[in-house]
């Protein structure tokens, strides 16, 4: 059987409401499975648009988005939801956090949605406690002073450490990062990415990673501007 | 389940707040539960003010006006009865017992009745309760006299004291029968009852100090001391009202009939529980008042979590967005949401249950002493129980409000982070 691709768009068309004009128009965009790719493009050009798009909780008002081979766009809500926390794990920029859950609990959170990365995170470690720290020891976050602090008192590059945790638990087949770096000073982002690559390559997750940091799209198999594939008028923005 | 264990975690983090929602939904259910209890209770005693009496009989009046003085001791009767119609009825084949009662003078505000012994052997009050003694016996000769308990307890009065009776009521009275003092012989346990408020006196005493008094005023020059009216003849020539107990129930209606009928003189019978039941519906706007308030009392701390829950739901969007991007469903945010509303309020309510239950523990005997009202501390009525569930479920509604608006909030961000 044919290993289908990561991820597959096809005349892909979104706006956010009728009377706005439309956000993206992607003819067609492929990315195979354990790639990593570098998604740029100015701010408001439809970035963080495009992974909604990818993770189901937005529906194109056209075309196509398969994910894994399942065209998502035509799943139900709740399938969506599910199919989302069974495959795909997030970092965000900043504050990615639960405040009211400690570290490990953050780090176990999608497990509490999906049965299978809980499982898989279960054969990976023996438990769930056992694997969120062997995560957090793989991101040197594991420290008992860092382990049973409130979360909010973490800093930025622990916290973003810890999402990181978070998405990899369960081993998703795609890992999105929406500007997880945007908030790190240059050592750390270096440091931070090595750290992800490495991990995604363990799993053989596809990294799908956004920022308008040019500076780091060398670091990527491949790079993606989104302000060249993507045909949407841009005229009002 | 999942998102409970989430929404507890997250009140948890506010626990300040949470706390103080907590402690003002606890308060208001209690306040409601207790006033539900003491409502029923109050009613239930009531109800019971006076038991085991068939008939109450009066001078013809209206049966509200009877049962206040004869039974209350609120107000005056309009006329009295001769003592020899009321010989008349306590000889009737049909009648087991009677108890007559004089009223019209006071000792302090506290009305002074004068009876008989049979007053000790047959009134009944609440489940069939005799009057019992705390201290001393019987009042056995003229100027004796008997306390309800709290005359005993506001005046401080033991067994021994002497005391002075003043004509007519009210507490300013300032003509006193100050030649002839009572002594204390007994006084009563608390009833809860009118009983409480009484002096009781022999009719005998009642006659006696009165020997001297024509048509509510001391004779000048007639003076006759307490020894001298002893030699006097002292059947009362009326007295007030009258309490029957019939030999059967079955007769209650005769002999309603034939007291009402009775020709030589304008009498009034009735049966004290009806006219109970109407005085407590003149009273029951009151009631229901009491207990309007506490539901909205409740409602106020309802409306207090409703506005700390919306307040919060704001900056609470990126946690949102967080649990959306993990696999949450837009259902499981507004489960979330409204979930944190119902556990607290029925954290609080299993709290307010707790402060009720303190609350009887602590009070019930001090309130059982002092207002001879038994509060029972058993397991909470259906009615009680409905309480608690239309709390439940209107703070169920009320939590759906923040937690629809969640909702709309987690399908239009989406993941997006908003603030
Ligand atoms: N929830 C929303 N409702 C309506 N319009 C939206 C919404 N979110 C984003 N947009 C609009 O869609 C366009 C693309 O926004 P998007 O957030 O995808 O940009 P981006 O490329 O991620 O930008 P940035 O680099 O600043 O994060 C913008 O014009 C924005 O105003
Ligand atoms: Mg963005």
């Amino acid at each position: 059987m044919p290993q289908t691709a990561a991820i597959l768009l096809k005349d892909l068309r979104f706006g956010w409401r009728k009377n706005l004009p439309e956000v993206l128009h992607i003819a067609d965009l492929e990315v195979p499975r354990g790639e990593r790719i570098f998604i740029g493009g100015a701010s408001g050009s439809g970035k963080s648009t495009l992974l909604a798009l990818l993770a189901g909780v937005n529906l194109p008002t056209q075309g196509e988005v398969r994910v894994l081979g399942e065209a998502i766009n035509r799943l139900s809500g709740a399938r969506r939801d599910h199919f989302r926390s069974d495959h795909i794990g997030f970092v965000f920029q900043l504050f990615n956090l639960i405040p009211y859950l400690s570290v490990l609990e953050n780090v176990t959170l999608p497990c509490r949605f999906s049965h299978l990365r809980r499982q898989k995170a279960i054969e990976a470690g023996g438990d769930l406690q056992t694997e969120a720290m062997r995560l957090l020891t793989h991101l040197d976050m594991a420290h008992e002073s860092l382990i049973h602090r409130p979360v909010t008192e973490l800093s930025v590059g622990q916290q973003q450490r810890v999402a990181t945790a978070r998405a990899l638990i369960g081993a998703p087949e795609i890992i999105i990062a929406d500007e997880p770096t945007s908030a790190l000073d240059s050592d750390m982002r270096q440091a931070f990415l090595r750290l992800l690559f490495q991990e995604c390559d363990d799993t053989g997750s596809t990294l799908l990673f956004v920022s308008h940091d040019r500076q780091l799209a060398s670091l990527f198999e491949r790079h993606i501007a989104l302000d060249e594939i993507n045909q949407a008028d841009q005229e009002g923005q | 389940m999942a998102i409970l264990s989430l929404a507890l975690k997250s009140l948890f983090n506010r626990r300040y707040t949470a706390g103080l929602i907590l402690i003002s939904i606890a308060l208001s259910v209690s306040l409601l539960l207790a006033v539900e209890r003491l409502r029923v209770e109050s009613r239930n005693s009531f109800a019971h003010t006076i038991s085991g009496t068939d008939l109450v009989v009066g001078a013809r009046s209206g049966s509200i006006n009877l049962l206040l003085y004869s039974i209350f001791r609120i107000g005056d009767a309009t006329n009295n009865i001769s003592w020899k119609s009321y010989k008349k009825f306590a000889e009737h084949d049909l009648v087991k017992w009677t108890i007559p009662i004089s009223l019209g003078d006071s000792h302090k505000g506290y009305r002074v009745m004068g009876t008989n012994q049979d007053y000790f052997r047959y009134y009944k009050y609440g489940n069939k309760n005799s009057l019992a003694f705390n201290q001393g016996q019987p009042f056995e000769q003229v100027y004796h006299a008997v306390l309800g308990q709290e005359v005993a307890r506001e005046l401080g009065y033991q067994v021994g004291e002497k005391i002075i009776i003043a004509h007519g009521a009210g507490k300013t009275s300032f003509t006193m029968h100050d030649d002839k003092p009572f002594e204390v012989v007994g006084i009563l346990e608390p009833t809860g009852t009118p009983v409480d408020r009484t002096v009781h006196v022999p009719l005998e005493g009642i006659e006696a100090i009165h020997k001297d008094w024509i048509g509510g005023r001391q004779v000048a020059g007639l003076k006759i001391s307490a020894e001298e009216a002893l030699e006097k003849n002292l059947t009362p020539k009326a007295i007030t009202a009258f309490l029957v107990g019939l030999k059967s129930k079955i007769a209650t209606f005769r002999v309603q009939r034939e007291i009402n009928d009775y020709r030589k003189e304008p009498l009034l019978a009735i049966l004290p529980g009806v006219a109970l039941q109407q005085l407590w519906d003149m009273m029951g706007v009151a009631e229901n008042a009491l207990l309007v308030v506490t539901v909205l009392v409740v409602f106020v701390g309802l409306i207090g979590m409703l506005t700390v829950m919306l307040a919060g739901l704001n900056e609470r969007r990126r946690e949102m967005a967080i649990l959306r991007s993990v696999g949450a469903r837009p259902a499981h945010i507004l489960l979330l949401v409204t979930g944190e509303s119902l556990l607290l309020s029925l954290i609080g309510i299993a709290l307010g249950l707790l402060l009720l239950y303190s609350g009887l523990l602590l009070g019930q005997p001090v309130i059982e002493s002092r207002y001879g009202l038994h509060l029972p501390i058993g397991i909470p009525s259906m009615r009680e129980w409905i309480i608690l569930g239309l709390v439940g479920t209107s703070s169920l509604i009320i939590g759906l409000i923040p937690g629809y608006r969640a909702y709309r909030y987690s399908l239009s961000d989406g993941m997006s982070m908003r603030i």
